[in-house]
């Protein structure tokens, strides 16, 4: 059973992710068991609960703004798939 | 057969000049020569670079370098395909990331090296982390070595593999919902998950960053207790790393137990719990009876909570985390008339079906109308799953429980049915959305065929000394973790 609110179409489109029509339908079947299994956290009452982002008891982590080494440009580009003049290749993005 | 040696029986041997760490190094090369092609616990290996770090580690011994200053000089050490080691490939078990090559060291490697370890080898895993079996792997998947037609566990299957067949003295892996500890428990290792921010994380491809922790995988507590002071510690690199002093975990241990009160969580014995695991685990707590600890049963009662809770909040954050991996920047990419259409084709092709699963699970649980309905409130379940275990320490000094619900299953059982899956981590989970620690340390057998059982201790924040020291009381009183698999044996 394919869960009742979940369009795998639409929410693959918001992740960019591209899916055959085989892919969607088998994950919208084993999405829908799963999301079954998550309807469980509805016996909770968590009116009074405050969420844990995590649980660490650190907020506001800075440190100094002082200029460190970081990574050399030609380091940060080596691995781009298309690359020219230091600069990332991509498709137009404005006409 | 210098490759089955501990850290501390290999340093030791080291320190006397009795073995060479370039003949320790070789002796590993060799039995990966040997049955990698059976295990295939490794992605790579670079056997001259490891050769090459291993003849300047003996040079350094050679001049006078001690292994109280360096823990590890000498000691060959492979990692998860996860973290960065630079120069050297890292795929996550993803045909997304392409060639990519690491521009730079993760923490954990900059502090393997400054100890003298030699840094050697990328580790199979479930691609990005996400499984329990290492068969989301796009490059094949991992074998167990106590019996070649059943999974080693994951996601860090191939970091506990490679030590349960001793092609390395130890390994790194990460752990998000128990994938150091569950694949310890099914090879018959010692797996650790540090406490939440104990490790620095930079260079760690992030998964769920609330959950995630770099951990080892070793023959025996003792060299838990080694690799954890190593890789421990302050970094301002990480937001999330603590400011916390790194005890000397190794001196903790040798110590006896008598009078520890130790928890014996009554969710964790029902349902689903395999009765040969069951045995062992309740022979191991009678085992720690006899060494003097005080066994209190305790309730954690959000247990069953633990899994919606966890798959919400691991999936939410690694929709977005894994939102980088677009064809832009580095890897893979497939072209596309337009950038939607590039990024759409190149995440289609790059990434394997648990991680799309996962992707989609997490982007809806994110998505406007959802959000307070699933995300929130599984933020809220763990703000209750926390508590429980936080008021259990209020009583105990640590949690005793099993790693998993059952021994190694065999390759392909559960591969079709996720929410199946999903259910065997139910033990581990919880250590990770509540922050704590944990180890799986090896506590018996089935009987046929004979697979490795894992008990699980679970810690306090920053409790990992104890953790060891109840850990390493209990394994100095058994032989489990002296077993060698049949692959190790030779």
């Amino acid at each position: 059973m394919a869960a009742p609110n979940l369009d795998v179409k639409y929410v693959a489109h918001l992740a960019r992710l591209q899916l055959t029509p085989e892919e969607e339908k088998k994950f919208g079947e084993q999405l829908g068991h799963i999301l079954e299994h998550i309807e469980k956290l509805n016996q909770l009452d968590v009116s009074s609960v405050e969420p844990t982002a995590h649980a660490v008891p650190l907020v506001n982590v800075t440190r100094r703004d002082e200029v460190t080494p970081s990574l050399p440009h030609e380091d940060a580009m080596r691995n781009a798939p298309a690359k020219r003049d230091g600069l990332f290749i991509v498709p137009k993005i404005v006409e | 057969m210098l490759n089955q040696l501990t850290i501390s029986e290999l340093t030791a041997k080291l320190a006397k000049r009795e073995v060479s760490s370039r003949a320790a190094t070789q002796a590993c090369l060799d039995q990966i020569a040997r049955v990698d092609g059976q295990v295939h616990a490794f992605l790579n290996h670079d056997a001259a670079d490891a050769l090459a770090q291993a003849d300047a580690a003996d040079k350094a011994i050679a001049a006078g370098a001690t292994h109280a200053q360096q823990p590890l000089l000498g000691v060959p050490i492979a990692v998860k395909d996860v973290i960065a080691v630079k120069g050297q490939p890292l795929t996550c078990g993803s045909k997304i990331l392409g060639k990519f090559i690491s521009p730079y060291d993760a923490t954990v490697t900059e502090k393997l090296r400054a100890a003298g370890a030699i840094v050697f080898g990328r580790l199979n895993m479930d691609e990005f982390a996400m499984g329990s079996s290492t068969e989301n792997s796009a490059f094949g998947v991992t074998r167990n070595p106590w019996d070649t037609a059943r999974i080693p566990g994951g996601s860090s299957g191939g970091s506990a593999a490679a030590v349960a067949a001793d092609e390395c003295i130890a390994t790194l892996g990460s752990d998000t919902g128990g994938s150091v500890r569950q694949p310890a428990a099914n090879c018959g290792c010692v797996g650790l998950k540090p406490t939440y921010g104990r490790v620095s994380r930079y260079g760690l491809v992030a998964f769920a960053s609330s959950l995630d922790q770099i951990g080892p995988l070793t023959k025996d507590v003792r060299d838990a207790a080694t690799m954890l002071k190593v890789i421990s510690g302050h970094d301002q690199r990480d937001s999330t790393s603590l400011p916390e002093a790194v005890p000397d975990f190794s001196a903790s241990l040798g110590h006896s137990i008598k009078g520890m009160k130790l928890g014996l969580p009554k969710e964790y014995m029902i349902g689903g719990l395999d009765p040969e695991v069951k045995l062992a685990v309740e022979a191991a707590v009678a085992q720690l009876t006899k060494l003097g600890a005080e066994i209190v049963e305790i309730s954690l009662p959000h247990t069953d909570y633990a899994v919606a809770t966890y798959y919400i909040i691991a999936t939410a954050e690694a929709s977005a985390n894994l939102a980088r991996f677009d064809g832009i920047r580095y890897g893979a990419r497939v072209d596309g008339a337009d950038p939607i259409e590039l990024y759409s084709k190149t995440r289609g092709a790059g990434f394997g079906a648990e991680v799309k699963r996962r992707i989609i699970l997490g982007t809806y649980v994110l998505s406007s109308g959802y959000h307070d309905a699933y995300y929130l409130r599984a933020q809220k379940v763990r703000t209750l799953i926390r508590q429980d275990f936080l008021k259990a320490f209020e009583q105990v000094d640590a949690i005793v429980a099993p790693t998993t619900p059952t021994a190694a299953f065999k390759i392909g059982e559960k591969s079709e049915d996720p929410l199946q899956l999903y259910l065997g981590d139910i033990f581990t989970l919880s250590c990770n959305l509540a922050g704590i620690c944990g180890i799986s340390v090896p506590c018996g057998f089935t009987k046929s065929p004979k697979l490795p059982i894992g008990l699980q201790l679970l810690g306090r924040p920053m409790g990992e000394a104890t953790l060891l020291r109840v850990a390493h009381a209990y394994e100095q009183g058994t032989g489990w973790h002296q077993e060698k698999s049949p692959l190790a044996r030779g």
